[in-house]
């Protein structure tokens, strides 16, 4: 199969994996928006998706869009390290050229990691898993309290966010030329629309986290 | 300006490829600034040889940036710290007075040490055997007007050939990737008519031949592109993974 056999179709896996991700996380900003405007609007979101079916299959389907995304990252940059040989540069620069983000996709992918497992822990537990298990699940309005009434989780938030915002900004454009549909235009483009994509979505979550740590912290 | 300069040259000295490689410390005085730096690299073997030890072994041959043999990482840099220039186009008025140069061998699994700052290239030239062709008898010139073909196509393709196959992209690349030689071996002829008879089979042959050999996987840092001595663009690159990607699914 030539989605795994070669380097070309690892990373058509990765471009498909991550840009449906970064489709997840423009809808999560827009869902969690809506608390923004009125509590019981969003508890009517936090209901309508809960643990029926069809959320159910949408969490198994993202679920599995993640474990896809790590899973090849940890392969990719395995092989990747193989292919630079043992010995090192003693001396290596990096050209003005070379976006940071792009040599740290790894390490910035680990923080959006360990910041996804507190944020599962925070939510996921509380809310979709109860349901799952028969439990009667937490209300949206009350996991915001239980999370962000506690003022270190806004940091700790943003920390996540930044991380996010950096891994999008490369990956964004990356994925489009991994796809071939990049030429010396859309090279251009892709950064400009990936860079106000990162943007606008890291901004909308980052103002959310600092609306719920006034509402319920301070 | 003609001034001199002093400085010291830390050399990767390695015997052989399965020898264990050290840097060495030469110092170099009064050497002129419009010397080139693999002229320095002779004058340093001179007073090597002078002195009865080893000459430092290093890849060169036209010296006027085309042949693409000549190599080094200088200060981190494949081919110095010039950008669209090979190592034979450097010249010691990029360096200062009393600095010290790091000189390594290119590092990839890719490109194993031959000896001190010799790599073997040779697996760029299986690529290119395993497809970086066109297999057919194309006959005789014709006339310029019996194809037409746009001007920005010839143009592109014109820029993809003027790859010289160094490898300064796989020993730029942290991946140890030679995306950006296969890319634009393949583009010259992806955007030609006369290249476009065995695209596909081209594309998926280097692609395997690239993949089998070692070397690592694109991740679009553009460190290849930003340090090409020739300027390629990384645009080819992801041309080929649209040539590829569309010749697999058309299998």
């Amino acid at each position: 199969m030539w989605l795994i056999n070669s380097s070309v179709g690892r990373k058509v896996i990765m471009s498909v994996s991550g840009l449906f991700l970064i489709l997840f996380l423009t809808f999560h900003a827009l869902m969690n928006a809506v608390a923004l405007i009125s509590f019981d609007a969003y508890e009517a979101v936090c209901e309508f998706l809960g643990a029926n079916w069809y959320a159910l299959l949408g969490t198994a389907i993202l679920a599995g869009g993640f474990l896809v995304h790590i899973c090849f990252a940890f392969l990719l940059t395995w092989q990747n390290r193989k292919a630079r040989g043992n010995d090192r540069y003693a001396v290596s620069a990096r050209p003005k050229t070379v976006e940071w983000a792009s040599q740290n996709m790894l390490v910035l992918g680990i923080i959006v990691l360990c910041f996804l497992v507190l944020h599962l822990a925070q939510f996921w537990a509380k809310m979709q898993l109860p349901e799952i298990v028969g439990d009667a699940p937490a209300s949206g309005y009350s996991a915001l309290q239980a999370a962000f009434s506690q003022l270190w989780v806004a940091p700790v938030y943003l920390i996540g966010f930044c991380a996010i915002w950096f891994h999008i900004t490369h990956g964004f454009w990356s994925a489009l030329q991994t796809i071939g549909t990049a030429n010396e235009k859309w090279i251009v483009r892709w950064k400009c629309i990936g860079w106000w994509w990162a943007t606008i979505v890291v901004g909308l979550f980052a103002v959310e986290v600092i609306y719920f740590t006034w509402f319920f912290a301070i | 300006m003609d001034t001199n300069i002093s400085f010291k040259l830390k050399v990767w000295r390695q015997a052989g490829p399965k020898e264990k490689g050290h840097f060495e410390t030469y110092e170099l005085q009064d050497i002129p600034t419009d010397t080139s730096f693999l002229e320095m690299l002779d004058i340093l073997n001179e007073q090597l040889v002078e002195k009865g030890e080893e000459p430092i072994a290093f890849d060169h041959d036209c010296r006027e940036g085309i042949c693409g043999m000549c190599s080094l990482y200088v200060n981190g840099h494949p081919h110095g710290p010039a950008t669209g220039a090979t190592t034979c186009q450097l010249y010691m008025r990029r360096f200062h007075d009393g600095e010290t140069i790091t000189v390594e061998p290119w590092r990839s699994a890719a490109f194993p040490v031959i000896k001190d700052l010799m790599v073997n290239r040779n697996a760029l030239d299986q690529i290119q055997q395993a497809g970086g062709y066109v297999s057919f008898n194309t006959g005789g010139a014709q006339d310029a007007n019996a194809i037409p073909i746009s001007k920005v196509a010839a143009d592109e393709a014109m820029d993809s050939a003027s790859c010289i196959g160094c490898g300064a992209c796989v020993a730029a690349c942290k991946n140890g990737s030679a995306m950006l030689f296969v890319s634009a071996k393949v583009s010259q002829f992806a955007l030609l008519p006369q290249g476009k008879a065995e695209a596909k089979k081209r594309v998926k042959a280097m692609l395997s031949k690239m993949d089998e050999l070692g070397f690592g996987n694109c991740t679009n840092t553009g460190a290849c592109a930003a340090e090409c001595p020739k300027n390629i663009k990384l645009s080819n690159i992801s041309r080929l993974n649209r040539e590829y990607i569309c010749a697999k699914l058309s299998d």
